[in-house]
């Protein structure tokens, strides 16, 4: 029987193994992320790596709505997964793709999903090469879930790591802050305001790999995505037992995403990212770096925001704009807005 | 962001802070309380204080809706979110605070309780609409600024027909708590807690207006400067309460103006009268009973309260001995005086008031101004 991508949707017998799985992964799955490895059509993909370090990372994608401004569940799996190797200045290579499928969920929403992420995927240079299907019963789950693993090579003498930042590097960021977080939020169900913007959801391996070689020694690279740049720079500042001083006017927010936070009461540096990434270098190395960065579509809006400082509270501090001195901190639990 | 970068500049905030050191007087310390939560969040989030001169201290008051809730009120909210057929509506920041069994709405809301995050009490009313076989209980909490668009809700839902749209009230007065304030004797009779003047509220006074305030400047002798949320706003009306000190003045001056009459809001002050009564009493976290100090749904609308039509118990509750919130509150303490603070009492498990909610002085004090005290 032909999949009806039209006005079907996903029922029980997709991940029955039988004949209906096999023309859903067939129709769907081998024909989107069309690659060698893939076509061989094993339980598991075999491949040589050339010598050297090998990163790998895993991570599961559960977003609501599946469908945001500048991208979707499909895009958002490959790009994590591969910004995830990308920090450890590698370059990716092979994705595996896991989905967990409710039942009733549209064939077309599927379909959309699975061309999206090999758009994707193409785009950042990796192939998908192995993957599985699942089906759950309608109400256990949310439309779909997707599981991506990646693994990538990383270039000999580099090895950015979080505990190697020290007093007077200077702190890095990519672009803008908030653009995927208040995107997203703004088609949540209980609250649809009109925002003129698009999630930041992008691959920063092409950004990563002209960075690492114009800068082989960068000493942290990581992407503020959950939690934003406020969780990220605390994680960093207690991993390497450092403090860090940020210049609020330097932090480079869109004004959409600063009002949207601002009649939210949210404060942008808590928001997620997910095409972004803060790097950490050598005081001497960042106006090189700067410039790399920025000559790079993906770092276009890059800029210099602080410097790390001694400190063994690890406090990350802010000189606002307006003159005074605050703590970023943690976000503590959720996120949520004030009522004045 | 246009009419919100103007207030926040920091070219003028570096003049209003020279102005502030050429006005202070030598000798002369400055203690100035600001009411509003909002207040403080603005003075911890852009380091106001370090604008300011060592002589001047910031008190920060009890007005933050959220942390004055006393725990038994969310014991009640907790009580009825948990009854069946009840969908309990609350603002984003309220889901957070635990009740007296450590126990918040978020926490009842991941053990099966149908508890909704809502921006407005007329999303409230919408779910009433959507979910006729449910009973939809709307949290209400706030000052004067949230409890027209209630009144306003339960109006709606009355237009409408409905009768499964509750309303649990919550809704607190500003001058009661002020009062309370002046009238405590560490304030009014011993003196031991200076108290030089007051910083008052900003959306509030849209709503009441300026001349609520007049009777405690006089009676008081304690000078009022309403203010505006924003950095510039706060700098400002510390300015012109210096002034008044030096002259020996006790005023309400509105800097304010953009958007407070002396008057108020007369339609929303109509509408809340229409709706509301006064409580006899009501129990504030950190400052206890404070007579006259919150609103009631009347007996007209009673068919919206959700304490007549659920039967809400009365629950007791009592804060660890050991927070001083109430100190805090009232001036008496600093957040670093407090022997839980940021050990026991974090944002993440806050076990007194003034933690609860971002905008409370030992959140704030702790995400934004931790470094002060280690530095």
């Amino acid at each position: 029987m032909k999949l009806d991508l039209e006005n079907g949707v996903v029922e029980m017998a997709h991940g029955g193994g039988g004949r209906a799985m096999a023309r859903l992964v067939e129709d769907i799955f081998v024909r989107s992320f069309d690659n060698p490895l893939l076509a061989q059509r094993n339980d598991q993909a075999c491949f040589d790596l050339s010598a050297g370090r090998v990163a790998m990372t895993t991570d599961s994608y559960v977003i609501q709505p599946l469908f945001f401004p500048g991208g979707d569940i499909g895009s958002l799996a490959v790009h994590g997964t591969v910004n995830d190797l990308a920090m450890a200045g590698a370059r990716p290579l092979y994705l595996s793709a896991g989905f967990i499928l409710e039942e009733g969920l549209p064939l077309a929403d599927l379909a959309r999903i699975v061309a999206s992420m090999a758009r994707a995927a193409a785009e950042a240079g990796v192939a998908i090469v192995t993957g599985d299907t699942k089906v759950v019963e309608k109400g256990k789950g949310d439309g779909v879930f997707i599981n991506t693993t990646g693994i990538g090579l990383v270039p000999s003498g580099v090895a950015p790591s979080g505990e190697k930042a020290r007093p007077n590097d200077a702190i890095l960021i990519s672009g803008t802050l908030g653009d995927h977080g208040v995107a997203v939020m703004s088609c949540r169900e209980n609250l649809s305001f009109e925002v003129d913007l698009l999630s930041d959801s992008q691959s920063l391996g092409g950004l990563v790999s002209v960075m690492v070689e114009a800068v082989p020694d960068i000493h942290v690279l990581r992407d503020p995505t959950r939690g934003g740049l406020a969780a990220t720079l605390n994680e960093i500042a207690r991993q390497s037992k450092v403090g860090m001083a940020l210049q609020e006017a330097a932090i480079p927010i869109r004004g959409p995403v600063r009002a949207a936070c601002e009649f939210l009461g949210l404060d942008p540096l808590n928001v997620a990212n997910e095409g972004k990434l803060i790097a950490i270098c050598a005081e001497g190395d960042a106006e090189r770096l700067l410039s790399i960065m920025r000559a790079h579509p993906a770092g276009r809006d890059a800029a210099l925001i602080g410097r790390v400082v001694e400190d063994a509270d690890c406090f990350v501090t802010l000189k606002t704009s307006f003159g005074g001195t605050r703590m970023v901190d943690w976000l503590m639990g959720e996120q949520l807005p004030r009522i004045c | 962001m246009k009419f919100v970068d103007e207030f926040r500049d920091g070219d003028l905030a570096r003049g209003l802070a020279d102005a502030i050191g050429r006005e202070v007087r030598e000798g002369t310390r400055y203690h100035f309380m600001e009411f509003c939560g909002g207040h403080t969040h603005a003075i911890f989030r852009y380091g106001i204080q370090d604008l300011l001169p060592k002589s001047v201290r910031m008190i920060h008051g009890p007005g933050c809706p959220v942390c004055v809730l006393p725990m038994g009120r969310i014991d009640g909210a907790l009580h009825l979110a948990k009854l069946p057929g009840v969908i309990l509506a609350s603002y984003g920041d309220m889901l957070r605070v635990p009740g007296s069994g450590r126990d918040s709405l978020l926490k009842a809301k991941a053990q099966g309780a149908d508890i909704r995050m809502i921006y407005s009490p007329a999303d409230a009313v919408g779910l009433a609409e959507a979910n006729p076989t449910k009973q939809i209980v709307f949290f209400a909490i706030g000052f004067e600024t949230t409890t027209p668009p209630t009144a306003l809700a339960i109006r709606q839902a009355h237009r409408l027909g409905l009768k499964n749209f509750f309303v649990y009230c919550n809704h607190v007065l500003t001058p009661a708590a002020i009062s309370s304030i002046l009238e405590s004797p560490e304030v009014r009779d011993l003196g031991t807690v200076p108290l030089d003047g007051f910083i008052g509220p900003a959306h509030v006074s849209t709503i009441i207006g300026s001349q609520p305030y007049e009777f405690f400047a006089e009676e008081y002798r304690r000078p009022v400067v309403i203010a505006g949320f924003e950095p510039l706003d706060v700098l400002q009306a510390i300015l012109m309460l210096i002034r008044q000190v030096n002259e020996g003045r006790f005023e309400v001056e509105n800097e304010f103006s953009r958007a407070v009459t002396r008057d108020g809001n007369a339609k929303a002050k109509a509408l809340v009268a229409d709706m509301f009564e006064l409580r006899r009493s009501f129990e504030w976290r950190g400052l206890g009973q404070v007579p006259y100090s919150a609103l009631r749904i009347k007996e007209a609308w009673s068919a919206f309260d959700a304490e007549v039509r659920f039967q809400v118990p009365d629950f007791k509750s009592e804060d660890h001995k050991a927070c001083a919130c109430g100190a805090i509150l009232r001036g008496l303490k600093t957040p670093a005086d407090c022997a839980l603070f940021g050990t026991a009492c974090t944002p993440e498990h806050p076990i007194g008031s003034c933690m609860v909610s971002a905008e409370g002085a030992c959140a704030a004090y702790y995400t934004y101004g931790r470094q002060r005290r280690a530095s």
